[in-house]
């Protein structure tokens, strides 16, 4: 008590007039007021909750073919991640399939988004209706369309590799319109202005100016078109013939064996992902900092 | 495109538009404008929003193709170039840095699409002129407005342009940084003696900086001169609003004798020279700046030969240290503003009866067909 | 003076850009759509057309198909698979509305409490997505396990008693149940729901709930009156994003259900891979299937008003 005026009495009903004691809350408005916190690292626990358990079975010795239930630790898995051959063969081919898919998808896409914010044209609604309907499509029906469609024409024995790619490019394209088209609508038309009347030629005005501040919108799409075709099981599954892609290896191994491997496979693209947020912060703090 | 002939350079001149006009649809932004800008002159587009003051500065620069008309930098016809090949550069309303460059290569942007190589020394003269050299390497995004607006104004300036369009260019800023940098434009436009057409709605800083202003008003201009002769002898009664404040009383023209006109408005006799008259039969617009207006106690004698209005009542008075603004009510209804310096005088209090006066010379005499009440309101409206 | 305003010279011709020019610049729009619109055209909307045609074939994969136009597929798919289509309908709807409940609060609060950790707070969001989600499916295997510790706290609290006599579980297990596939399913989209509403949130100016609550608004009425109205564009975006995939989702159905928890897509995936004369059936299901979702999806977006949305 600091106050020498205010009499002694005032401090139990009306705390909060009282400027030397803290305002004191009922149990319920402390409830309220971090309820929404609460659900939120509830939540974020739901969230990484798989990921730790990743982590922590890619260090264990699995008693029989499923690494399930933990038995004891081992660093046998990590030492050698690659002991079932299938299982890096069908990632190397996930990579590739990704890449292939990535670069065509990311160029057409980005070549659709700057024809629909650039471009006044007709049949502008009946386009954006077409880009949309993929997303709106539940995978399954593109997938088991598509084969069908293989089917019929190329026959049965042709699924595969390009197969597997052309039905990935379908599916990312539209991601990437739409990725691409609202950085590109964010972008300030005064900045191409500003370049043209800065004596730059339509051509220059688009390598010097545009590219540059859609950059990073190209590079968000391509790293979305990568993730979604890397992850892909059900349009690659009806798509893939006798390929077998990485998400198609584990889908497999949930019936035959399911090695401690794939544990350290989910735990390294974690950690890779980890590693590459982590770096570009820090470099986008050291140019911050240099300048 | 490297040399600085293809961009038209070095036959110098006026920008001269001819007949220039720009249809949106039905709209017409620009009417058959036909203007001459001299060579090193600070000249002022002022007028309020919409008013097709920016359409004409795009069309100068050839972001917009006009619908008709011509465009000629001295003896160059230059409308059907692109706005890369013109000798023309533009300061941005919101000044449109590149972001992902930094100052020293914004403001290096222009000399190295013209493929000069040396770049080094101009920028940093640049630099030095807009006195912001030690931030070369920062990004715009860390610049505060002012520092972005000179940034804006070196990366055009460094190419030396024969016209420097500036579009709106302080109006981002608030208003202690507006008067520092119009006392800078106005310097830098002297030290480098190039062309400025600068658009503003803002009158006081037209008036600060340009050496002509023209009023447009619907895609047209409504007078242009010297800012002393806009302010002193406005041609129309949107001029006479919305540069400044004016009293603007209707009346009838008794008749001209030698180079005095008389006036009858509200049963009383005004006088004021023929040659700041713009009529001389009928209905007129008498009008007169509220600081040339005086004030003086009702059944005080005054000074021989002087316009006078009796018979007002103060309504409001507001001291505000240089001055006080009154208003007073005429018998007929009609409120007149009176600024009246802090000499000492006394403030006469709401509700005193006056008697108004002026000198004769300082009214000046507009057609009375127009509507008394153009450009009033736009003037508060953009003011704000 | 030092400026004259001019009389106005003999007029010219107004002038026009070459033809040319004109054509080409009308051309470029469609030359840089063409690739990208060819392929989607091609390996998207002619396979959904051929199935449609496929749906009304009859045949074997021996003796080929010939089109018969048999409606019949339609009725068989449509009777034969009607548990399917109510589980696959009942499981999505009822994962979009759980992520919408928990997505919601952690958008709002990473939008408006996050601070400067934000963007680390979005990063977590999104990190997961980046291992396999099939592997990250097989661990909640591990952690809902019988012998795991989140079983035998609900069989200690005698939930699971509850939720199998409602028919959500089975017997004191967690897995391989209607509830274990709904719960795997709000596992895999939520981060779908999160990012669409956290950018509706993030745009919205704090100085709104200040407004709101100057104006006699408690927290829970700014929230209702102002914050939710602006949301709107991601709430529709985020249950679209969630939805839409859920509904044709199989995997979790498959990794975390049992066999009375059928849905449409595994179906169609035994029609076509597994079975030899499955394929007009299948078409017919697919097209069902899509065409359903469709016509949810495009009422859901008339009615929310959003229609700029796409």
């Amino acid at each position: 008590m600091t106050t020498t005026t205010a009499p002694p009495a005032a401090s139990t009903p009306s705390g909060a007039a009282d400027p030397g004691r803290p305002y004191r809350r009922s149990p319920l408005t402390w409830i309220r007021e971090h309820l929404l916190a609460a659900i939120t690292v509830v939540v974020f626990v739901f969230m990484l909750a798989p990921n730790a358990v990743i982590l922590w079975m890619s260090f264990n010795q699995p008693i029989g073919k499923f690494d399930y239930d933990w038995n004891r630790f081992s660093l046998s898995a990590w030492k050698n991640p690659c002991a079932t051959n299938e299982m890096c063969h069908s990632l190397g081919l996930s990579v590739e399939i990704g890449l292939i898919a990535t670069l065509v998808s990311t160029a057409l896409g980005t070549m659709i988004a700057f024809a629909m914010v650039r471009h006044r044209f007709k049949a502008r609604s009946g386009i954006n209706s077409l880009l949309f309907l993929p997303m709106a499509a539940p995978e399954v029906v593109m997938g088991a369309t598509l084969t069908a469609l293989f089917f019929n024409t190329i026959g049965p024995g042709s699924l595969g590799f390009w197969t597997i790619t052309i039905a990935h490019i379908v599916f990312c394209l539209s991601y990437v319109v739409v990725t691409v088209k609202s950085r590109l609508a964010g972008m300030d038309p005064t900045l191409e202005r500003a370049a043209q009347d800065l004596y730059a030629t339509p051509l220059q005005t688009f390598m010097k100016v545009t590219l540059p501040l859609v950059a990073p919108g190209i590079g968000a799409a391509a790293l979305l078109a990568f993730a979604l075709s890397v992850d892909d099981y059900i349009i690659t599954a009806f798509t893939a013939g006798n390929m077998e892609t990485f998400p198609m290896y584990i889908w497999g191994s949930v019936q035959r064996a399911y090695p401690a491997q794939i544990d350290v496979i989910g735990s390294l693209m974690l950690i890779c992902t980890m590693a590459i947020i982590a770096l570009s912060q820090i470099l986008g703090r050291a140019r911050n900092a240099r300048r | 495109m490297s040399s600085n002939d293809v961009l038209g350079r070095g036959t110098g001149g006026d920008l001269r538009l001819a007949g220039l006009t720009k249809r949106f649809g039905s709209f017409t932004a620009v009417d058959h404008l036909d203007l001459t800008i001299p060579q090193g002159s600070f000249f002022a587009l002022l007028g309020a929003s919409g008013c097709g003051k920016t359409t004409t500065l795009r069309m100068v620069s050839g972001l917009e193709a006009p619908s008709e008309g011509r465009i000629f930098l001295g003896d160059d016809d230059v409308t059907e170039r692109k706005p890369h090949r013109r000798p023309v550069n533009t300061v941005f309303q919101n000044y449109a840095l590149f972001p992902h460059l930094d100052v020293y290569e914004n403001v290096a942007f222009g000399l190295r699409r013209r493929g000069i190589k040396d770049v080094k020394q101009q920028v940093a003269d640049m630099l030095d002129l807009v006195e912001l050299g030690h931030l070369a390497r920062r990004r715009p995004s860390q610049l505060s407005g002012g520092q972005q607006q000179r940034i804006a104004l070196a990366r055009a300036l460094i190419n030396q342009p024969q016209v420097l369009l500036l579009d709106e260019p302080l109006g981002a800023l608030d208003l202690k940084l507006r008067r520092q940098m119009q006392i800078e434009l106005k310097r830098i436009q002297t030290e480098v003696g190039l062309t400025f057409v600068h658009v503003t709605h803002d009158q006081e800083e037209a008036m600060t900086m340009a050496d002509t202003i023209a009023v447009m008003n619907s895609g047209r201009i409504e007078q242009m001169g010297s800012p002393a002769d806009l302010y002193e002898n406005p041609g129309t009664t949107f001029v006479a609003n919305f540069l400044g404040q004016s009293n603007l009383i209707p009346g009838t023209v008794e008749g001209v004798r030698g180079d005095v006109v008389t006036v009858t408005a509200h049963g009383q006799r005004l006088t004021l020279p023929a040659d700041r008259c713009r009529t001389d039969t009928g209905a007129v617009i008498l009008g007169v700046r509220p600081e040339k207006v005086r004030l003086a106690p009702a059944g005080s004698a005054l000074p021989p030969g002087v316009n006078a209005l009796a018979g007002g009542v103060v309504s409001d008075a507001s001291f505000i240290g240089v001055s006080t603004q009154y208003l007073v009510r005429l018998p007929s209804g009609e409120e007149l503003a009176v600024f009246e310096q802090n000499t000492g005088c006394e403030i006469q209090r709401p509700g005193t009866e006056v008697v108004v006066h002026w000198d004769p010379s300082q009214s000046f005499g507009l057609d009375g067909s127009q509507d008394i009440e153009a450009g009033a309101d736009l003037d508060e409206e953009s003011a704000a | 003076m030092s400026v004259s305003l001019q009389a106005p010279p003999a007029k010219s011709p107004v002038p026009q850009p070459p033809p040319a020019a004109r054509r080409a610049g009308l051309l470029t729009p469609w030359i840089l759509l063409l690739p990208g619109l060819l392929w989607l055209v091609v390996f998207f909307l002619v396979p959904i057309l051929t199935s449609v045609g496929a749906s009304v074939q009859t045949g074997n994969a021996d003796q080929g198909y010939r089109l018969t136009w048999d409606w019949g597929n339609y009725g068989h798919g449509l009777s034969d698979y009607l548990p399917q289509y109510g589980h696959s309908l009942l499981y999505s709807v009822l994962c979009t509305v759980f992520c919408l409940l928990l997505g919601y609060p952690v958008a709002y609060c990473i939008a408006f409490r996050g601070g400067r950790f934000k963007s680390l707070l979005m990063a977590l969001v999104v990190v997961p997505s980046f291992t396999s989600f099939l592997i990250r499916t097989i661990a909640w295997k591990t952690i809902l396990s019988d012998n795991g510790p989140i079983v035998s706290v609900l069989n200690d609290l005698h939930v699971l008693n509850a939720t199998t006599a409602m028919g959500w579980t089975v017997g004191n297990h967690v897995l391989a149940s209607p509830a274990a596939v709904v719960f795997g399913m709000v596992y895999n989209f939520l981060p779908f729901m999160i990012l669409p509403l956290y950018t509706s949130l993030e745009k919205i100016d704090p100085r709104l709930h200040e407004a709101g609550s100057d104006l006699y608004c408690d927290t829970f009425a700014t929230w209702r009156r102002v914050t939710l109205p602006l949301s709107m564009p991601g709430v529709v975006g985020g249950t679209l994003l969630t939805f839409i995939p859920a509904v044709g989702d199989y995997i979790n159905a498959q990794l975390l259900g049992n066999p009375n928890t059928g849905v449409v897509g595994q179906k169609i995936e035994d029609l076509f891979l597994r079975q030899t004369d499955g394929y007009p059936v299948g078409s017919a299901i697919s097209v069902v299937l899509m065409a359903g979702t469709l016509i949810l999806v495009l009422l859901y977006i008339r009615k929310a008003g959003t229609e700029d949305l796409i």
